[in-house]
């Protein structure tokens, strides 16, 4: 008998322990003996229908054909893969699986790396013995906007149904007809519109699904590819780029089981198309009159370095950060306290969290925490729409039987398969908390089912209408629950890692806080005096501004006229502004009232190493060259101080890199080197071993105001609205909703309105739709879309007829 | 003597056996009356392993064995499988719609005795008579209390549900009609976990075939032990045969197994038309191997003796054709059938049936090759491996390795035939 969990199996006369419960495939696998395969996919439940890995298991009996693919390893068990009779069953399904192939495999996007091009070339029999006229089918057919089926092509392996089905939660996939005729298709007049279309592609073992980008684009074995991560959210999936010729052709997601397990958001797939965009700021511009002019990275470098010199430091801020790497972050940071000598810096918008909460809050879990969850709590913005990737993990823990409490102010994408869906009215979330807490009448069953630990609790904001600190009081709550792990929710790209290199006005590089004086004088040791006054936030910088306390401000990659909560504030800020500075790729709202504007590279056309959610460093790589003269931020940043006459030593990220492991505590020994040679592709959480944190939050229960007011509003995040980068894909934009009032049927009827009337909400003209999943006094609004984007995000808001009384 | 269960009552009142008064009126639910208040579950478990009812729905798995597989949990199914589409059978047809009250008792009693409450039967689309018919058995039970929260005041709760196909042989399948009764695709599911475990709804589930069904009440009132003591022993009681093809009483028949084909063809019915001299039949359904007179007109008609020459008694459906059959035309007719209820999940019945089925035909177009006899075998032996009887399978369910049959069936038995075709095509051809 073999060691426990493990089972011994003879396979081809070989004795192998294996884990126990495997499937004999991956067993098999594991031990050097590969079974093809079609259906089988690791990440998806077995059903057996290719019939490709039939093998001989050895039974009462005799020996029996069997798929490995479906059967669970048992001790003892007697495997032969390589008998007659297993072969000659291999090469008939293969025979049956090429009948009604066509034999376009010169112009199939999966010619090259098709896994039936390589078995038919393996074992399969030069010459035809099907004679009959093949089934054919109307080539291709898009099933998506983003997604097109090539039914000839199609071995029924049912991978992307499972995926669409059991993974994505969008059972919008089906085979219609039989025998020979089954095909994959839609149902009528639903299209396959899932945020997670593109993972179909990507199982598809042949070339049936197909991206409409990327047909045609190239072949395979043209292909460069590079590991690396997408920069879309704070999950940092990780990804391989497949380029070509210096362009990104395809974005596949990367096998990293600590972070999302192969899958992808198609945000995440497809938005490199944005980098594409005629739109990108390919040369440096100064302001001319209305307009801006090119120039010279010099003449652009000598002046930044002339307008921020001339100001003392502190009337200069920084603000953003968070959507590059983390090499970016720590020369912007050090930039500002060192060479400009300004506390003022914030990678968030007034969007987020408390810096201290969201970097250094104790008991923080990972996210494969949440795969041994008995419940998991999400108390934050809607997941589907903000944090895909993590909202497929939270399915897969619940598929496999931890409870789901949900508590938000609208629906969110997680309600149809939470134990308990709690919905509160906008603004009164505290409340809830204290029913919750104290076990109210009527909580029972919830307050039962959180006692249930371990438990993941993952905490934010539902929306940046929410009072922040309710985040704060949620996490102490949660804290309290039976071995419960936190993660807050921020979602911005690299905000973490930002948060980390100190892009926070109460941060210091590795989790120090700016109020700890030993580590203050720790970094005083490498970094000489840092400025001694108390940093403001974005919204007191924006503020700030106005009452010229500050006047210039960089904004790197940032555009507070859009994300931060009171859009008028943020434009008469910059419009105040004696100069601003904005690194970007694209003109944003306020990088339009910038005087420079640099161009800044894109995620993957930098090197460096970034941050997710949990804290996991990854290494982010270099796939393409920077747009035009577009460099990071931190090569630009060690220009301008040089012509400030400083050395930032920020030249390149590698420099960068070996300084952030120096002299940032929590990142002590986080180098690139130890990614790439001790952690491996998943990446490592910091502190690693050997590293401490200075900063440990401990999240309190404090006490936020319930708001009152006629209507609540709930400003809910989409996955697709009109940020910057979505509106320069052409993939991706248009998806967007165009923008409405939800609000519940009583208040309808209450201001007379119906479904399209147009309502007046914060002297922004917008259609009602009513909705009984908004709670009473409250309304729904999609932010940041182009109708949407003028709306403030104040916790209550006006809403007003338009037609008005008689 | 010859001893009939099944359709006593519709043979002395073929106008009424259907309704409830009728049925009452010669002895019915007198067995459930017995069960409910005479028997405990396991009584009535016991008498059924007893009596060694075979099931009827063409695997012939012990009933009594089946139904003591059922796991503990709640709550539990009894469906009973009316889709009847095999071609040549059509006896559960005539049991549902002539004697619904009989199946309906048969399914109170079975899911008292297994602790079911809801019961569904699943009726072939194309039977609507069978469907309305036995709905308004179900009507009259429930407004007489045979059906509903208090089954004749004996606190036992059963609802039963009729639910119609939609025209897919293979939701015959239980695992299929599973499927299909939860709304879903019929597709075959993998095994294990069988329905006793894991069945609709994921929960323990009996699948029975409506003749099995149908015996319960018979069983129930005469005990086990009568009803095993008719017939050879391993194939206990009487069976439902459909006869049909060329043969000159075409129709169902409830005999008695333990006589052998000669006499069923010949005697019980009437031998071939106009005189013409047999060929070859079908012994149990399009999915069984042939039968040919000079191996098999002795052998005798029971579930292990047709089993021991290569074929089975499946559903009953006894197809007969005389030596004016062209072979190869019936084979080709079988596979376009099962090409073309194929479910098409598993690649060697999707693609195995269609192949077969092209090549037939184009030899019936006269387009045949000398190597297409291999050809259909090794497709067939694809299939379904070594091509032996049990037949081994590549596939998920068995409606592929079925078939198969006719392949291995004209093959072995009408060689010449085929050869001889092939040889008029190569003339024609060359
Ligand atoms: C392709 C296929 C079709 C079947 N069709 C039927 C059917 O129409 N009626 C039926 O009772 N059983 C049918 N069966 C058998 C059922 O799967 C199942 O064994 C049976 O309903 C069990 O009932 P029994 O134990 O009473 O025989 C079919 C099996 C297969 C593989
Ligand atoms: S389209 Fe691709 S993934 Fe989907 S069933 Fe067909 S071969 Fe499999
Ligand atoms: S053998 Fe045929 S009918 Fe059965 S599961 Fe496979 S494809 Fe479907
Ligand atoms: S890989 Fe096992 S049946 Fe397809």
């Amino acid at each position: 008998m073999a060691e426990h969990g493990t089972v011994s199996i003879i396979i081809n006369g070989v004795e192998h322990d294996v884990p126990e419960g495997e499937r004999l495939i991956t067993a098999a696998e594991r031990v050097g003996e590969y079974i093809p395969r079609f259906c089988h996919h690791d990440k998806l439940a077995p059903v057996g229908k290719c019939r490709m890995c039939l093998v001989e298991v050895e039974g009462p009996r005799g020996s029996a054909l069997t798929t490995s693919c479906t059967v669970p390893v048992t001790d003892g068990m007697v495997v032969h893969t390589e008998t007659d009779v297993v072969k000659k069953a291999q090469e008939g399904i293969l025979e049956f699986l090429l009948l009604n192939h066509p034999l376009d495999c010169s112009v199939c996007d999966k010619g090259g790396e098709c896994p039936l091009q390589d078995q038919a070339l393996a074992f399969g029999a030069g010459e035809s013995r099907f004679i009959e006229e093949k089934r054919t089918f109307t080539k291709p057919i898009p099933v998506s906007e983003l997604v097109l089926l090539d039914r000839e092509r199609c071995v029924v392996c049912d991978r992307c149904v499972r995926v669409a089905d059991d993974i994505a939660g969008d059972p919008l996939l089906e085979f219609i007809d039989r025998g020979s005729y089954v095909q994959i298709n839609t149902f009528p007049n639903e299209p396959f519109s899932s945020y997670f279309s593109g993972n179909t592609v990507q199982v598809c073992p042949v070339g049936a699904l197909t991206s409409v980008d990327y047909r045609f684009k190239a072949r395979p074995w043209d292909l460069e590819s590079v590991r690396s991560v997408s920069l879309v959210d704070s999950v940092q999936s990780s990804v391989d780029v497949h380029t070509s010729r210096g362009k990104i052709l395809r974005v596949y997601g990367a096998e990293n089981d600590a972070v999302n397990e192969g899958w992808l958001s198609d945000k995440d797939r497809f938005i490199f198309s944005a980098f594409r965009s005629p739109d990108r700021i390919t040369t440096p511009l100064v302001r001319d009159g209305d307009g801006f002019k090119e120039t010279s990275w010099s003449e652009a470098v000598e002046l930044v370095a002339m307008r921020l010199g001339g100001h003392v430091g502190t009337e200069v801020g920084a603000i953003g950060g968070a959507n590059g790497t983390n090499e970016e972050a720590f020369a912007l940071a050090k930039f500002m306290r060192t060479v400009v000598g300004s506390p003022h810096i914030d990678a968030q918008l007034g969007d987020g969290l408390d810096p201290h909460l969201a970097s250094s809050i104790t008991a923080r879990g990972t996210i494969s925490d949440l795969d041994a969850a008995s419940t998991i709590l999400v108390w934050g913005p809607d997941l589907k729409e903000t944090l895909p990737v993590l909202y497929l993990r939270v399915r897969k823990a619940v598929r496999n039987g931890a409870a789901l409490v949900v508590v938000s102010p609208y629906s969110t994408g997680l309600d149809s398969i939470a134990t308990h869906s709690l919905r509160y009215r906008a603004g009164s979330g505290p409340e809830i908390l204290r029913k919750l807490a104290h076990g109210d009448a009527g909580y029972e069953a919830v307050t039962e089912t959180l006692a249930n630990g371990p438990v993941v609790a993952l905490v934010g904001r539902s929306s940046i209408t929410e009072n922040p600190m309710l985040a704060e009081a949620v996490a102490a709550f949660a804290r309290s629950l039976p071995h419960a792990k936190l993660l807050p929710l921020l979602t911005r790209a690299n905000v973490f890692g930002a948060l980390d290199m100190g892009l926070a006005p109460t941060l210091l590089p590795g989790r120090v806080s700016t109020g700890d004086a030993a580590g203050v004088s720790l970094l005083e040791d490498s970094w000489g005096p840092l400025p001694e006054s108390a940093g403001k936030d974005t919204m007191a910088m924006l503020e700030a501004l106005i009452d010229r306390d500050l006047v210039a401000v960089i904004l790197a990659g940032a555009d507070p006229i859009r994300d931060c909560p009171d859009p008028a504030v943020a434009e008469s800020a910059l419009d105040a502004a004696e100069f601003v500075v904005a690194f970007d790729a694209f003109m944003t709202d306020s990088t339009r009232k910038a005087h420079v504007v640099l161009p800044a590279a894109l995620w993957g056309e930098v090197d460096g190493t970034v941050t997710n959610l949990e804290g996991r460093v990854q290494r982010l790589r270099r796939s393409v060259q920077p747009r035009g003269m577009s460099i990071s931020v931190s090569a630009a940043l060690d220009d301008i101080a040089r012509a400030m006459g400083a050395e930032l030593g920020a030249a390149d990220w590698q420099l960068i890199n070996k300084e952030i492991a120096a002299v940032a505590p929590a990142y002590a020994g986080m180098t690139a080197d130890y990614l790439t040679f001790e952690a491996g592709e998943e990446g490592a959480v910091v502190p690693i071993p050997g590293a401490t944190q200075p900063l440990g939050h401990i999240p309190v229960e404090v006490n936020v105001p319930v708001v009152t007011g006629r209507f609540t509003l709930h400003l809910a995040p989409a996955l697709y609205d009109a940020g910057v980068l979505v509106r320069n894909s052409h993939m991706l934009e248009g998806f967007a909703d165009p923008g409405v009032v939800r609000m519940h049927p009583r208040d309808a009827a209450s201001l007379a309105v119906a479904d399209g009337d147009l309502i007046d909400a914060e002297g922004v003209g917008l259609p009602v739709k009513i909705d009984p999943e908004v709670p009473e006094r409250s309304v729904v609004i999609t932010r940041n879309l182009d109708t949407t984007r003028g709306i403030a995000a104040s916790a209550d808001i006006r809403v007003e007829t338009v037609r008005g009384e008689p | 003597m010859t001893t009939k269960i099944l359709t006593t009552r519709m043979d002395a009142h073929p106008t009424d056996s259907h309704t409830l008064s009728r049925y009452l009126a010669t002895g019915g639910y007198e067995a459930l009356t017995k069960a409910l208040t005479e028997m405990s579950r396991d009584d009535i478990i016991e008498e059924v392993k007893a009596s060694n009812l075979r099931g009827r729905g063409g695997a012939g798995f012990p009933t009594g064995v089946k139904w003591g597989f059922l796991a503990p949990d709640e709550p539990r199914y009894l469906v009973v499988n009316c889709d009847e589409s095999e071609p040549g059978t059509f006896n559960d047809r005539q049991l549902t719609e002539r004697d619904p009250h009989q199946l309906l008792e048969g399914i109170i009693i079975s899911s008292f005795a297994l602790d079911v409450h809801h019961a569904f039967v699943y009726i072939r689309g194309e039977y609507p008579k069978a469907a309305r018919r036995l709905q308004s058995a179900v009507d009259e039970a429930y407004e007489a209390g045979y059906l509903g929260d208090d089954v004749r005041g004996s606190g036992f709760a059963l609802d039963v549900t009729l639910h119609l196909g939609a025209g897919a042989y293979i939701c015959g399948e239980e695992t299929a009609l599973l499927n299909s009764l939860e709304g879903r695709r019929g597709e075959p599911r993998l095994k294990p976990p069988f329905p006793a475990v894991e069945g609709l709804y994921s929960k323990p589930t009996i699948v029975n075939n409506v003749e099995s069904i149908s015996n319960i009440p018979w069983i129930t009132s005469n005990g086990g032990a009568a009803y095993a003591a008719i017939g050879p022993e391993r194939s206990a009681g009487t069976k439902m045969l459909s006869m049909s093809g060329h043969i000159n009483a075409p129709g169902n028949y409830e005999i008695v197994m333990g006589m052998t084909w000669r006499e069923l063809i010949f005697d019980i019915g009437g031998g071939i038309p106009d005189g013409r001299a047999l060929k070859a039949w079908i012994p149990g359904g399009a999915s069984a191997p042939w039968f040919v007179p000079d191996e098999h007109l002795d052998t005798i008609v029971s579930i292990d003796d047709v089993a021991a020459n290569g074929s089975m008694i499946g559903a009953g459906a006894v197809i007969v054709m005389d030596e004016t059959t062209n072979v190869v035309a019936a084979a080709h007719r079988i596979l376009r059938f099962f090409a073309h209820e194929s479910c098409g999940q598993c690649t060697p019945c999707r693609e195995g049936t269609s192949w077969l089925e092209a090549v037939l035909k184009r030899i019936l177009d006269g387009n045949g090759r000398p190597e297409d006899i291999d050809l259909l075998l090794d497709i067939a032996d694809n299939i379904s491996p070594g091509l032996v009887w049990p037949p081994l399978m590549t596939t998920i369910c068995p409606l592929g390795p079925s078939a198969v049959s006719p392949i291995t069936s004209i093959t072995r038995w009408f060689r010449p035939e085929l050869e001889a075709m092939i040889a008029r095509s190569e003339v024609r051809v060359g």
